[in-house]
């Protein structure tokens, strides 16, 4: 938790000294979080590779896997309808299209913005990044109140990468095939569920 | 996509090979430092897109309806998933 809020605290940091100090170009570019993000994957990866065996792990949950990100997939556009019902300024498809973002942000933005506009690109920003953040600062709660797949649930597509870490650390590391076949599962949903709503 | 899955497995690899060796105990740390900087990183992002900075306050509510209806809406599906299919009885 406490290392949650360090990240939090972090982002904050980024926003307020983008916005009021002239940072270095280097930082600034888009770039710069794509390759710290795939520095982070790959020391997951080293951290995960000089550990126990993973493939016993695998065959161990078989096919019931599919059923973890079915579950987030369901869940996800079931309450989110349900929400459209109290946005009366947002159709169902806008909610609907947010909702298959799965935390997602950046693709699923640059698609809705591309279809909808700037306006609805931006809020599947917000929320999809505060779907992210969400799970990294309280994955501990919702494993303790909703069990250990809960994390990886609400991390949606982000399981796979920047979720991992603390969905590993507070559902155990034995969720590794799980929740990297979970990322894996959304991401590709993400880029068949979005279009599908905005062409609704 | 498929560069992370690439990276990933370059990891795991590069992970088993380094196995015998005393660079794994560190990497904890790595990841660590690694996560603040993204963090900061996606700050920066943030910050640098005027658009989003222009819209908050309008559509933060909306944002955090929706974000919060998809998790709840997802752990409450995924807690139905979990005891049923992945709770064991040496598990808690």
């Amino acid at each position: 938790m406490k290392q949650s809020l360090i990240y939090l605290l972090l982002f904050i940091v980024g926003i307020l000294l983008t916005i009021f100090v002239d940072l270095p170009e280097f930082l600034v570019a888009s770039s710069f979080s794509k390759w710290v993000l795939y520095l982070l994957i790959l020391l997951i990866g080293i951290q995960l590779g000089s550990g126990k065996n993973l493939f016993k792990a695998a065959k161990a949950f078989g096919g019931k896997i599919v059923l973890v990100p079915i579950a987030t997939i369901i869940g996800t556009f079931a309450a989110v309808s349900l929400v459209s019902i109290f946005l009366p300024h947002r159709s169902l498809t806008d909610c609907l299209s947010v909702g298959a973002g799965f935390a997602y942000y950046s693709l699923s933005s640059v698609l809705i913005t591309e279809a909808r506009g700037a306006e609805l690109g931006a809020l599947a920003l917000i929320a999809n990044i505060m779907r992210e953040f969400c799970v990294l600062i309280f994955a501990p709660l919702m494993v303790k109140y909703f069990g250990k797949l809960a994390p990886i649930n609400a991390g949606g597509a982000t399981t796979l990468d920047v979720t991992l870490p603390v969905i590993l650390k507070y559902s155990g590391q034995d969720f590794l095939v799980i929740s990297a076949f979970h990322g894996m599962f959304l991401d590709m949903s993400v880029m068949l569920f979005v279009p599908l709503f905005l062409s609704l | 996509m498929l560069v992370i899955v690439i990276i990933l497995v370059s990891g795991l690899l590069l992970g088993r090979l380094l196995r015998k060796t005393s660079i794994p105990k560190n990497i904890g740390i790595a990841v660590n430092i690694t996560l603040m900087l993204l963090l900061f990183a996606l700050g920066v992002s943030v910050g640098s897109n005027d658009e989003v900075l222009r819209n908050f306050p309008i559509i933060g509510l909306d944002a955090l309806i929706l974000s919060l209806a998809a998790i709840l809406g997802s752990i409450i599906c995924g807690k139905f998933v979990y005891n049923k299919f992945f709770r064991h009885k040496s598990n808690k």
